[in-house]
């Protein structure tokens, strides 16, 4: 494997552990004002991520990081195509990391529930944007010879990338539904338990109205074939299999499976894209790929060691900090936030 | 307005904003660490509260810090396409790093930190907070590492079209990041002490039973400031020697020095006249300059006239002077409010080696009103080093206007502009009304019960 396939890997990994991450914290942040009825319900809710959403959000951090350091042209492009969905993501992440540490630190009701709301808005919008986004950039957005869009705002609403944002939400709520269920105890976690059953269907149903709508909109055929193989087949599984562990209070393995239904998805996602990184629908010529859109060798090695070196170890303090913080949350528990 | 001015002013408004408190949270971090390190050491409740208060306090700010700072990374890919393009092969990877090495510490550690309390044993709880602090600085350095390259690109060729990088190595040891490195964290330290300060004598002159904290606490924090002031004075006079040679023209407009002199005299007060490149009025100390730059009496500094011919020769005809009146006085201002700090750190160590904390002086109040001088300071700073540089956005390679993106209306730069500024102000509301709310309350026991006489360090009560 070249060095440009392994950092489009690597970029895939980041994006996917920032999915599977920060997904059920989204989840988390939009149950908030469905499941919880009082202000110590909501503070548990929060305090199951109290801990994790900031380290989460870094995945994405790192992701666009590493999209300027191995493919700056990718970044470039992207993130000046995708400028007014960027500025209201920008937003949303703004107000939902502020809400979180300054929720708790004022006891009147009103301003509580000023940042719930930021918080439920935090978390909806950006796996909506994303989910846009990513649709976008698999469909074909009008790129030009040099890079660069030519399409305004209105070019990136189509049917098929809200039907992708709205797949998005509705995976992050079923995730962080699954989340709270086994991280807390009493009625939140039976009511957790509520929302996971009910949001399991549609989550169902607009993976099933995505994937049609894949066929429809991408080059899937052409890339993986009619019969697109293991991965998205197994995606679609495991989410049937959330469903049934949820139902049989297997928490654990319903969770494992919801992330599954993220991972897989993700993969087939980057395994359609490969080796391009933004389709152009102007003319296939003009697409980024792994190869137009990527930094020189010497960079591509150079981050290569940094990240072979620094991959691993984020991978286990950030491991060891979600062992700390297991076992659930209760009505005793010391809230902070 | 055109999309370039409204670019920048975005650029500044956003970064600007963003440095109000990254400075606090680099300087407070190594602080609280500290006070919670006496409390480990020490067992005394009076650090316990310490930490608690001060560290309350971290985290209002931090929390701005964070969220204001991802709007810096998209940025550049946002509103500076061209820019990413030409030089995202060096540029975007001390970005990367800056990412994989310090955000991920910063924020895995503060969780911990925060609500670790009850499931790791106080070493853990310790040792997360200094590695928030040294991942905060971490992630200063490489974030310089990246605007030492804009200042003074090294380790490069200009290949396939754009800067792509030869020599990491080079990029890292860039000669201009370990002046501005130890700046940068210096006016952190600054910052975070006089912050302490002033709240402390809030506290100290009013009744109440905790002293004996906000005496250590103050105590603390002339460490700390003599520390970051004497540090920040000396890292400045390196940088500004350094500058004389990597971008004398920043120098040239810091001392509005129209003609190369030799000697070259320090500018205590100018009016100038910018259209015309001359003095209407003026103060200068003779060979002032020349022995500041280069330590001697003597020796030529160049002026603005004389580069701006020397830079038609090397890269064509244009406009190559920065704006002489912004540098000249964000100079003044940083280095005037340096001394004042000096020697208001001076008093302080008066104060606080006598009895006079206890009975604080009428004066000694004053303090309260100096939080806001580090800020200008580097506020002023930051003006001084990226105005300077302009018409560059990369020193010698790239001009400002030719790194927009090309593809972006000049209403949707101005639309984002306003929703900016519009949120980062009603957050400034909010975050000031909690600081001042917290600082004021100061050390009030906490309403929530603490299990068993445990003396828990919750950040945090009910």
């Amino acid at each position: 494997m070249d060095l440009n396939s392994l950092w489009f890997v690597l970029i895939a990994v980041l994006y996917t552990g920032f999915f599977i991450l920060e997904g059920f914290d989204f989840g988390v942040g939009i149950l908030l004002p469905i499941l919880g009825k009082d202000d110590k319900t909501r503070r548990m809710m929060i305090n199951t991520i109290g801990p994790h959403w900031d380290g989460n959000e870094v995945w994405l951090l790192a992701a666009g990081g590493a999209t300027f350091a191995a493919f700056p042209e990718w970044y470039a492009t992207m993130f000046s195509a995708f400028y007014l969905p960027l500025f209201l993501l920008l937003l949303a992440l703004i107000v939902r990391g502020v809400a979180f540490e300054f929720r708790s630190k004022d006891q009147n009701p009103q301003w509580r529930s000023l940042w719930d709301w930021c918080i439920f808005t935090g978390s909806l919008v950006p796996p909506l944007l994303l989910g846009v986004a990513f649709a976008n950039l698999v469909r074909g957005i009008p790129i030009n010879e040099n890079m660069t869009y030519t399409g305004g705002f209105f070019n990136l609403l189509n049917p098929y990338a809200l039907v992708i944002g709205l797949m998005a939400v509705a995976v992050c709520v079923l995730h962080g539904a699954i989340f709270l269920e086994g991280k807390t105890s009493g009625e939140l976690r039976a009511a957790s338990h509520k929302a996971a059953v009910r949001a399991w269907p549609i989550a169902l149903l607009l993976v099933i109205t995505a994937a049609i709508g894949t066929y429809l909109s991408t080059d899937i055929v052409t890339q993986l074939g009619v019969n697109p193989g293991m991965i998205p087949l197994a995606g679609l599984a495991t989410l049937a299999l959330a469903g049934y562990f949820v139902r049989k209070n297997k928490t654990g393995w319903a969770f494992l499976m919801t992330s599954g239904t993220i991972l897989l998805t993700l993969a087939t996602y980057f395994l359609i894209m490969y080796p391009n990184v933004i389709v152009s629908s102007t003319d296939p010529a003009y697409n980024l790929t792994i190869y137009n859109a990527s930094s020189s060798p010497y960079t591509l090695q150079v981050m290569t060691v940094v990240a072979l070196i620094f991959v691993p170890i984020v991978l286990l303090y950030q491991g060891w900090s979600f062992w700390v913080f297991r076992g659930r949350i209760t009505e005793e528990s010391h809230l902070e936030y | 307005m055109d999309p370039v001015t409204l670019a920048r002013a975005q650029f500044g408004v956003t970064t600007i904003y963003h440095f109000f408190f990254v400075p606090l949270t680099l300087g407070l971090s190594f602080i609280v660490a500290l006070m919670e390190t006496l409390y480990v050491r020490t067992g005394q409740d009076v650090y316990r509260r310490m930490t608690k208060f001060w560290g309350k306090l971290f985290l209002i700010n931090f929390a701005m810090g964070v969220v204001t700072g991802i709007v810096q990374e998209f940025q550049f890919g946002m509103n500076w396409s061209e820019y990413s393009r030409y030089v995202g092969d060096i540029f975007g990877a001390p970005l990367a790093i800056e990412a994989l090495l310090a955000f991920f510490l910063e924020s895995t550690f503060l969780g911990i930190w925060i609500f670790g309390r009850d499931r790791v044993n106080k070493y853990v709880h310790l040792a997360s907070i200094w590695i928030v602090a040294l991942a905060a600085n971490l992630s200063a350095f490489w974030i310089l590492v990246a605007n030492s390259w804009m200042q003074e690109p090294v380790g490069y060729v200009i290949r396939n079209g754009r800067a792509e990088m030869v020599d990491f190595a080079a990029v890292v040891f860039n000669p201009n990041i370990w002046t501005q490195f130890p700046h940068v964290i210096s006016s952190g330290l600054t910052t975070a002490a006089f912050f302490v300060l002033g709240i402390s004598v809030y506290h100290l002159a009013r009744p109440g039973d905790a002293k004996d904290l906000y005496r250590r606490s103050f105590q603390i924090a002339v460490v700390f400031g003599i520390l970051g002031t004497v540090g920040v004075i000396m890292t400045g006079h390196s940088q500004m020697q350094h500058m004389v040679n990597s971008q004398p023209m920043k120098v040239a407009a810091a001392e509005a020095l129209w003609n190369t002199e030799d000697p070259a005299g320090l500018s205590l007060f100018t009016i100038g006249d910018t259209k015309n490149r001359q003095d209407v009025f003026a103060i200068r100390i003779p060979g002032m300059l020349s022995l500041l730059a280069m330590d001697q009496l003597y020796g030529e500094v160049q002026g603005i006239n004389n580069l701006q011919a020397e830079y038609e020769q090397t890269y064509g005809p244009g406009d190559y002077v920065p704006p002489v009146f912004i540098t000249y006085w964000s100079f003044r201002a940083m280095v005037g409010a340096g001394f004042v700090m000096l020697a208001a750190l001076a008093y302080a160590l008066l104060l606080s080696l006598g009895e006079q904390l206890e009975n604080l002086p009428r004066f000694g109040k004053v303090f309260l009103w100096l939080i806001p001088l580090p800020y200008l300071a580097n506020t002023a700073g930051w003006l001084l080093t990226e105005m300077g540089r302009v018409p560059w956005i990369v020193f010698g390679l790239m001009t400002i206007a030719s790194g927009i993106s090309i593809n972006v209306p000049a209403w949707s730069i101005g639309l984002t502009l306003m929703g900016y500024t519009l949120i980062y102000g009603a957050l400034m509301v909010a975050n000031v009304y909690l600081l001042a709310k917290y600082a004021r309350q100061g050390d009030a026991p906490p309403a929530a019960v603490e299990p068993e006489g445990v003396p828990a360090l919750y950040l945090v009560g009910d």
